[in-house]
């Protein structure tokens, strides 16, 4: 793919600051500017995509030699977590278009900063570099979850802003470990010098592996480092905590990318798989946590986000089976719950807006606003996709999942988790849709003139039918996906992709 | 010189996870600020230990220091010194429209002096 690999980077980094140069005064230019750089990039990423079916490419930057020099690696859980951001970006800016981004200063420029960072940690084949882009995306997330931001925002940025420094300065003891221990950064010479370690110091990778754990952990919301989540993703408008449903997903990306090529069936020693024995027992709490909440939850908001950290607990769980078919599973459960979650929160912003009365996303009926029938269709498709209900695909991941946790060791926790919270998330959303939508239709209409706009439900729309689409073509997203977790467990070709051919990676190879 | 520097990482830390803990920003902050020179110190330890040796190859020389983490450092610093900025801003702004500076999003109905 040539150049092609480091233009995800390179076209929003150059875009966001023409956008606050050129067109700082004029909204309408920054949102087609915006627009147009969104749909390049979602066209990019497809490119990418087709283009890793010739196995993983590694884009030196500068030219320099592998493991001195800084490498972007596209294979195809890269291409497909680029394609996935395209798709959101493009979502979450049609809906933004119609007045959310007009709230504050700079939406526009932050949000492709945002993108930016997402698509580099995708594509990084470096750790540090890895450090270096959850910073550029965590600083373009402190800025646009404060767009338009109330009081009460504030308070929960500080939080988030302390709790992301805190874990960025783990990150980066665990970064000072792993090149202390064997002298490279570089992810696939990582995979090589890991196995290699002495005996006497193999403590200290288990601790640095350990160390990224958690930091990634963080970023996923994983109970019991979750509390960041609920609060700022509640004061965030909905817009950007729907992009920010795709950011938890990178903590889940990191802890895949790592365990299967650092720490994974090459790594030998305690610390192959480490972080997987945490992985299963922690998700199944944080399943357990957030149905409780979805259930308990007084707000369209705070729902969203307990359905979203009860999703990442799937997830993670999923990931904690360190097979290829639950690889596969979480794969396609990642895709689904992103989907769901952004979807959801754009429809909490219809309501909100379609009630347009302060605090409006309170769970209480109010009379009816115009178009709320759409609204609430779309309410009960987002939450049959994120619930996991037939006949959208949160139902077929669900599946896949408890499919391939059949053989684990905790089967039966594990399935008696997923069905029972699955079913208390289901009661959560039907309650939470029955008192907004249906017993409002029963109360005298005072229609207002707020109706959901068009490009709102179509943003929306276009989740929920990519969620559609990925039920419908099950069997071969399932293909493709049991082709890339197949490449995850086999991290040959990904080292040989960037360091070449050598006789070590040869006889590591299994 | 091995635990002088070990001595000062690990006070470090230990302050800054001390002051990370309590409840109002400006500990917190402060707290912060000493974490991201804790972890710079020990970036630049990770390369190991030398003095006055030169981290660039030239003409006559045999023993040189390992350049990688100054770079890590460096770019740390940048990184650390902009989100500690940012979070000051934001903590103030929080100060001045609130008319609290306590971390937590319910504060406390008694404000807790041994909480500062």
């Amino acid at each position: 793919m040539g150049h092609w690999i480091v233009v995800p980077v390179i076209l929003p980094a150059l875009l966001a600051p023409f956008i606050i140069l050129a067109a700082r005064f004029d909204i309408v230019v920054q949102r087609t500017l915006s627009m147009a750089g969104a749909v390049a990039l979602l066209a990019v990423a497809v490119t990418l995509w087709v283009g890793a079916g010739a196995g993983p490419e590694a884009y030196r930057l500068g030219d320099w030699p592998a493991p001195f020099g800084i490498v972007l690696v596209l294979d195809h859980l890269s291409a497909l977590m680029l394609v996935l951001t395209g798709l959101l970006a493009v979502a979450v800016l049609l809906h933004a278009i119609d007045g959310f981004d007009a709230r504050g200063r700079h939406f526009h420029a932050l949000f492709q900063f945002q993108l930016m960072g997402l698509n580099g940690a995708f594509l990084t084949g470096d750790v540090f570099n890895l450090f270096v882009f959850f910073e550029v995306l965590l600083i373009a997330s402190y800025g646009l979850m404060l767009h338009g931001a109330q009081e009460k925002a504030l308070r929960a940025g500080v939080q988030y802003v302390a709790i992301n420094l805190a874990g960025s300065t783990l990150f980066l003891f665990a970064v000072g470990l792993l090149y202390g221990v064997t002298g490279t950064l570089n992810m696939a010479d990582l995979a090589v010098k890991v196995p290699l370690v002495a005996e006497g110091d193999r403590p200290l990778i288990h601790i640095a592996g350990l160390l990224l754990f958690a930091v990634f952990a963080v970023k996923a919301a994983l109970v019991p480092l979750h509390f960041w989540l609920p609060g700022t993703y509640a004061a965030a408008g909905p817009p950007v905590a729907a992009l920010f449903a795709i950011m938890t997903k990178v903590g889940a990306y990191a802890i895949l990318r790592m365990s299967t090529l650092v720490f994974g069936a090459n790594a030998g020693g305690a610390e192959t798989w480490l972080a997987a024995p945490w992985l299963v027992p922690f998700g199944l709490l944080t399943i357990a946590v957030g149905a409780v909440g979805v259930l308990g939850a007084r707000r369209l908001r705070d729902q969203t986000c307990f359905a979203v950290i009860g999703s990442m607990g799937t997830l993670l769980a999923t990931l904690g089976l360190v097979t290829p078919q639950g690889t596969l599973a979480a794969l396609y459960y990642l895709i689904s719950s992103t989907l769901a979650g952004a979807s959801l929160f754009l429809v909490c912003d219809l309501v909100e807006r379609g009630r347009a009365s302060g605090d409006a996303d309170t769970i209480v009926p109010t009379p009816p606003f115009r178009g709320q029938e759409v609204v609430a269709g779309l309410f009960m498709l987002a939450a049959i996709l994120m619930a996991g209900m037939p006949p959208l695909s949160g139902f077929l991941g669900k599946l896949l999942i408890l499919d391939a946790a059949a053989t684990h060791p905790w089967q039966g926790w594990i399935w008696a988790v997923i069905l029972s919270m699955s079913l208390i998330v289901i009661v959560g959303f039907g309650r939470a849709g029955s008192t907004v939508f249906w017993k409002s239709a029963a109360l005298p209409a005072a229609v207002g003139p707020h109706r959901p706009a068009a490009c709102g439900v179509a943003a929306a729309g276009t989740l929920i039918a990519a969620g559609a689409a990925l039920a419908a073509f099950a069997a071969p997203a399932d293909a493709v996906l049991s082709l890339i977790a197949a490449e995850l467990h086999t991290p040959a070709a990904y080292i040989q992709a960037v360091l070449g051919s050598s006789p070590t990676i040869l006889g590591a190879a299994p | 010189m091995e635990f002088l520097v070990a001595t000062g990482v690990g006070a470090l830390t230990a302050s800054g996870v001390y002051l990370l803990l309590r409840g109002r920003t400006f500990a917190v902050i402060l707290g912060l600020a000493l974490l991201s020179y804790a972890v710079n110190v020990y970036l630049f330890a990770m390369g190991r230990l030398a003095v006055g040796v030169p981290p660039i190859i030239r003409d006559g020389v045999t023993a040189y220091t390992d350049p990688l983490p100054q770079a890590l450092v460096l770019t740390a610093i940048v990184i650390s010194f902009g989100m500690t900025s940012l979070i000051v801003i934001l903590a103030l702004r929080a100060y001045l429209e609130t008319g609290d500076d306590h971390v937590s999003a319910e504060p406390l109905a008694e404000p807790d002096d041994e909480l500062a």
